[in-house]
């Protein structure tokens, strides 16, 4: 199996493993990048998303898949051909009780049969029902796909795993993952950001849809710059996760999506937000339900207002933009403000 | 209680027979329409799967007829059918109906509330030894039900009468329906069967073999998929149909089964993806091996694991050389379309066939 990476060890040449910029990038990559770096790989990560990935993702893809799985495809064209080895592990439960979108865990069969000449793939499956040291114990199997060493895995693991920790701690802190990467860079961790927003909003979607600015089409970014504090689901602390779960009568069956739905009942109860984002992607399955969710949810709780913003591959900027400011000045509105 | 169910296939008449054997009055859902679709349409979010929307439709036609429970089964993923039946209490508690949903989740996964659930259904009518009989009588008119409309899908294309062999089949749907042991429901098919294989046949015409596949609904209900397997029937093709709801309750429900259709896809998509996505694989390996001259594939639009089947099937049609159509189905889904591209389908097989046929 290791073929072709074995002989580049020999060669002297860094070892080139591929990282596709989508999907759980904004959950992992602060785990993988340092992991495959002890290992010493260089690690590459496919551009940041623009037309031309996505129109290639959808060429290569069903078209009846969602636009982040297209988008997925793409990247992983346009790393191809400038790595050894790509990693796109089968994540089956990454909470060791759900599993995550059923696209999740197919993902390496649809790459593989959507694209041809690929590198070899790294495919492990992750699958956090098996037991608490499963993550370990996944890593160590991905570690001997790079090296025989096996002192090497077990550092690399502990580096992965610090860095991993300082992530979740930024993210915490109110920082999203583009603003966090710099940050473990320079290996600082500053206090947590303060709220001075005129109104805030909870902005909800999954981490591949809010923090992908091309997908989003700079949702964040303008909702700060209209004054708004955002925060994400990713910002919720792990025991409020739990306790918003508890409220529902039976949860949803998807890692990402259940973060949605707590994450939007846990700011409901907080009162402290003004209103509700949902971010959802077109032909997304789980949306579905999720949005329904939140929506009923927002209802029940004192009428918060929400919206959802669907993304397909042409939203126009133009439309989103409209819809958001004028939400945002309804809700300032209500709050006196305007 | 005034208790209705959902309407899949003609599983109602055994539902609806176990329902008021337990000694509840049924109200009889009504079978999915254009309206009842709209309705859902209307109430269900925009991208939830087909079967969601005429599920949510029948539900509101039935609380309107005057039900006021719902029973239905739930799970516990991948898929989204598991949340299928919290999330229609929630649209309907929302719009203003009381109902009570009784989901029945899979046994062996929440025995306790399986058992509350069931005895909710069973205790304030009837004794355990009566739901026995009654279940008994029940399963054996599934059964029977099955085989028969098996026994139509073989003889669809030899048949020189389509509507004697219609008119016989649904007299034997008749009999199933009134009978009211687990013998009479056997005598009733047993006739059923023989008086269908009495209408002449033609033994010399070798029809096309499709399998068919897919989502679970879609596959069983024909408003759904606009009764493909009798047009595929009447135009002279044997179709051999994956999914059957014995089976299917078999299987799924109680023990984790069909271990080899699933060894089938491992080679394809090692990984259970939900709903009947690996079982699609499996099975296209399956009919692909045992002759078949093509498959066809239902899915609901936005269908998450038949997405992920399909997005797999061009390199099994590849390895395997079998066609492969997928058809995707939503509310905007017309019968003429369908036609259109099942005609185009089975030229190619034919032309296959003939090429085969040649050399
Ligand atoms: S959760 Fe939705 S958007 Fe994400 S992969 Fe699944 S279907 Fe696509
Ligand atoms: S298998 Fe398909 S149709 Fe069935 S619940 Fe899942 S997504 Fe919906």
């Amino acid at each position: 199996m290791r073929l072709c990476v074995g002989d580049k060890e020999k060669e002297g040449d860094l070892v080139r493993v591929g990282i596709p910029r989508t999907l759980s990038f904004f959950t992992y990559y602060p785990l993988w990048k340092p992991f495959f770096e002890a290992l010493g790989a260089e690690v590459v990560v496919s551009p940041i998303s623009n037309k031309a990935l996505l129109d290639e993702g959808v060429r290569e893809t069903v078209n009846d898949a969602c636009v982040p799985i297209k988008l997925f495809h793409g990247h992983v064209a346009a790393l191809k051909d400038r790595v050894d080895i790509l990693f796109i592990p089968r994540l089956v439960s990454i909470d060791g009780k759900v599993t995550l979108c059923p696209k999740f865990l197919g993902l390496p069969d649809m790459v593989r049969c959507s694209i041809s000449g690929l590198p070899e793939i790294i495919e492990s499956r992750l699958d956090l029902k098996k037991g608490r040291f499963e993550l370990y114990r996944f890593m160590f199997r991905v570690g001997q796909r790079i090296t025989d060493n096996k002192l090497r895995i077990i550092g690399a693991i502990w580096r992965a795993r610090y860095s991993f920790y300082c992530y979740r701690k930024l993210l915490l802190h109110g920082f999203t993952p583009l603003e966090a990467f710099p940050l473990l860079e320079k290996g600082i961790i500053p206090p947590p950001k303060v709220n001075n927003g005129e109104i805030k909003l909870a902005v909800l979607g999954y981490p591949y849809a809010l923090y992908d600015d091309y997908v989003s089409v700079n949702l964040l970014k303008k909702l700060e710059g209209q004054g708004v504090s955002v925060v994400t689901p990713e910002m919720v602390p792990e025991q409020m996760m739990k306790k918003a779960s508890k409220k529902l009568p039976k949860n949803l069956f998807w890692y990402y999506s259940n973060r949605v739905v707590w994450a939007s009942i846990h700011y409901l109860q907080d009162k402290s937000i003004d209103g509700i984002i949902h971010v959802t992607a077109f032909g997304c399955g789980p949306d579905a339900m999720t949005n329904k969710l939140v929506e009923l949810e927002a209802k029940q709780q004192g009428k918060v207002p929400c919206m959802s913003i669907t993304i397909d591959e042409h939203t126009g900027d133009a439309g989103v933009d409209t819809r958001v400011e004028a939400f945002v000045d309804l809700l300032k509105r209500k709050k006196g403000i305007l | 209680m005034k208790i209705s169910f959902p309407y899949m296939g003609t599983s109602h008449i055994a539902i609806s027979y176990l329902l008021s054997g337990l000694g509840h009055e049924v109200i009889y859902p009504p079978a999915p329409t254009k309206k009842t679709l709209s309705l859902g349409v209307q109430y269900a979010p925009e991208f939830a799967c087909l079967p969601f929307k005429i599920l949510l439709g029948t539900y509101l036609e039935a609380v309107e007829a005057g039900a006021d429970s719902l029973v239905t089964s739930g799970g516990f993923g991948p898929c989204r059918a598991g949340y299928y039946g919290e999330l229609h209490k929630r649209i309907l508690h929302d719009l203003g109906y009381p109902v009570e949903m009784l989901v029945l989740e899979p046994p062996l996964r929440a025995p306790v509330d399986f058992y509350r659930r069931v005895s909710r259904l069973v205790r304030p009518q009837t004794s355990w030894s009566n739901f026995y009989r009654i279940f008994r009588i029940g399963w054996e008119k599934l059964r029977t039900l099955d085989n028969l409309e098996a026994r139509l899908h073989e003889l669809r294309p030899l048949t020189l009468s389509q509507k004697y062999l219609t008119a016989a089949y649904e007299q034997g749907l008749e009999g199933v329906r009134a009978a009211q042991t687990v013998d009479t429901v056997k005598v009733a098919g047993a006739e059923a069967i023989v008086e269908m294989g009495n209408v002449p046949l033609d033994m010399t015409r070798k029809p096309l073999r499709i399998g068919i596949i897919g989502e679970i609904y879609v596959v069983l209900e024909p408003f759904a998929n606009h009764d493909i397997e009798k047009i595929l029937g009447e135009m002279g093709c044997y179709i051999h149909r994956s999914i059957f709801l014995t089976n299917w309750t078999r299987d799924n429900t109680l023990i984790d089964g069909e271990k080899d259709v699933r060894a089938s896809a491992v080679p394809y998509l090692n990984q259970l993806v939900g709903g009947h996505g690996q079982n699609s694989i499996g099975e296209t390996v399956r009919y692909a091996e045992n002759g078949y001259d093509g498959v066809i594939q239902l899915a609901p639009f936005t269908c998450i694991p038949e997405i992920v089947a399909k997005s797999i099937m061009p390199t099994i049609s590849r390895d395997k050389g079998i066609p492969v159509l997928t058809l995707f189905l939503d509310e905007q889904t017309g019968r003429a379309g369908i036609e259109t591209r099942l005609e185009a389908f089975l030229d190619l097989l034919r032309q296959k066939r003939m090429q085969q046929e040649a050399s």
